[in-house]
């Protein structure tokens, strides 16, 4: 096998890898899964405890 | 709950700090060097003053010291909130902040003496960088170590582009640093030809690509929901644009090299892939500004947003803007001209520093436990930085596209229309302008370190507890 030949597979083994992470991101199983990732930066409360006093208390 | 478990602020608030000190003195080295080319009487004959010298000290500060110093405290930051833990080491997180100091005072001082490899964004010698790629090792064990131990089920998509620029600037960094040492102060690339100029560009490309933008979408990714308060607006589309970047961005490099001794194929491949860039870009940058989609409002009262979201607009703009640079026939007239500095700074100003500058006045205030100390200075700066910038790059479009111009004109013998000489003479009036510019930026960047002076002056650091596991 040449490395010409090798190169042309591995090309079009990542093009289809693509093509399936794409089609994995909008298939429906995944559709929940994504909302409670993209949840997570507002699941924490932001009370904040400056050492001593709490200013927003 | 259990408050005895909390986050590491300290070393959020230690780079935070630093975004700032840096930010001001990567670009105050900028605005004096853009002086220069104004009035080249300012390098004073001193060696140490030149343009040759200080130029790469400017582009180091700005994008390892400032940039640099932003992406350790954001991603520190949010890996902790968005994993529920803390840090994976201490120590290792604080080594890393002193290790990264000390790696930008070998810079400063090195550079000015001379001592370069001469590989742009790279120059550093082989001292320096055994010990980057030591504290970049170390800052993979502390990210990916708070990953692994984390206590939420998923890992939210701004660590995936965090974790991303981690692991590629690690490896572009090792690879293009490979060379010979003869001295403790010199060194030879192990590369040698046009062979050695496909690594260095394949590397500068990917030090744009993963580490100027990977990371800084990682800051995107968190900090533009938060500030608008609302989820990403597509969290699959977000997906599809982390692996989308991943699988195009290392191929785009070539097109540093277009008319070259590079094989004609590699400068095709470059080029194509270049284009194919802008896809996943726009894709992200939508993402980005839609994400406000219902609250558009919120624009017009909140400065620290407007930040935040024009910087999205920056990087649509230079995104769309270096495919088509990256067009051989275009590259053919942009190419060695103020054209590629116009380009470089709307995506340096415009995008890397404005999303960094709102991502510390969403920090900084947290990390301190108090309010800003004025929003009024927060819209003076983003008035007076977007000037700015705005003067900046028009100046280098027009002079980069008359440099262009004067350099291809050929009189009807086939005799060159214009000496080299003339068009430095035609650009003065646009290095004043672009003088202006940065200036304007730079004093914008004064005024936020006095704002969060003030806003942290006598504060007490915030020990922040991590909120009890999900149910």
């Amino acid at each position: 096998m040449d490395i010409t030949l090798i190169q042309s597979i591995w090309t079009v083994v990542a093009f289809i890898t693509f093509i399936v992470i794409v089609l994995w991101a909008w298939s429906s199983h995944r559709k929940q899964a994504f909302e409670d990732a993209a949840r997570l930066p507002f699941e924490e409360d932001e009370h904040m405890t400056p050492s001593g006093e709490n200013r927003h208390g | 709950m259990a408050t005895s478990e909390t986050y590491n602020y300290k070393v959020v608030r230690q780079f935070a700090i630093m975004t700032i000190v840096w930010g001001i003195v990567g670009m105050a080295v900028g605005v004096f060097i853009a002086a220069q080319m104004a009035w080249p009487v300012l390098n004073f004959d001193v060696p140490w003053l030149t343009f040759s010298r200080l130029r790469p000290l400017h582009t180091n500060a700005v994008i390892f010291a400032f940039g640099g110093s932003a992406l350790f405290a954001t991603s520190y930051y949010v890996v902790q909130r968005t994993c529920h833990v803390r840090l994976f080491s201490d120590g290792l997180a604080a080594f890393t902040f002193w290790g990264w100091q000390l790696v930008i005072l070998s810079a400063a001082i090195t550079l000015p003496l001379g001592i370069t490899s001469a590989k742009e964004y790279a120059e550093l010698e082989w001292p320096i960088d055994v010990l980057i790629a030591v504290v970049w090792v170390a800052y993979a064990i502390v990210f990916f170590g708070t990953i692994i131990k984390r206590k939420t089920p998923h890992i939210y998509v701004a660590n995936w582009f965090y974790g991303g620029f981690i692991v590629t600037v690690a490896v572009l960094h090792i690879v293009n640093s490979a060379a010979l040492p003869v001295s403790f102060l010199k060194s030879y690339s192990a590369y040698a030809g046009v062979q050695d100029a496909m690594v260095q560009w394949w590397y500068g490309h990917n030090a744009v690509g993963f580490f100027l933008t990977a990371g800084f979408l990682g800051i995107m990714y968190y900090f533009v929901p938060k500030q608008a308060n609302r989820p990403v607006y597509s969290y699959r589309l977000s997906v599809v644009h982390f692996w989308a970047l991943v699988f195009t961005y290392i191929w785009a490099g070539p097109h540093h090299l277009h008319y070259t001794a590079l094989p004609d194929w590699t400068q095709s491949l470059g080029m194509v892939f270049s284009l194919i860039l802008l896809a996943p870009s726009w894709g992200g940058m939508i993402n980005g500004i839609m994400t406000l989609s219902g609250a558009w409002e919120k624009l017009r009262t909140d400065p620290v947003l407007r930040f935040l979201i024009v910087s999205v607009s920056f990087y649509g703009m230079s995104t769309f803007e270096g495919p088509m640079m990256a067009i051989k026939t275009v590259n053919a007239l942009s190419h060695y001209t103020d054209w590629t500095i116009g380009h470089v700074h709307s995506g340096a100003l415009g995008w890397v520093a404005m999303i960094s500058i709102g991502a510390m006045y969403y920090l900084l205030p947290r990390l301190f436990g108090r309010e800003l100390y004025s929003l009024k200075l927060v819209e003076v700066h983003f008035w007076v930085s977007t000037i700015g910038i705005a003067l900046y790059i028009v100046a280098m479009w027009v002079s980069g596209i008359m440099q262009g111009l004067m350099w291809r004109a050929v009189n009807a013998d086939g005799t060159l229309t214009y000496s080299f000489v003339e068009s430095v003479q035609a650009m003065h009036p646009f290095y004043i302008i672009r003088f202006s510019g940065g200036a304007l930026f730079l004093i914008g960047m004064l005024v936020m370190a006095y704002n969060i002076w003030r806003t942290i002056d006598g504060a007490k650091p915030v020990t922040a507890a991590i909120p009890a596991p999900a149910h």
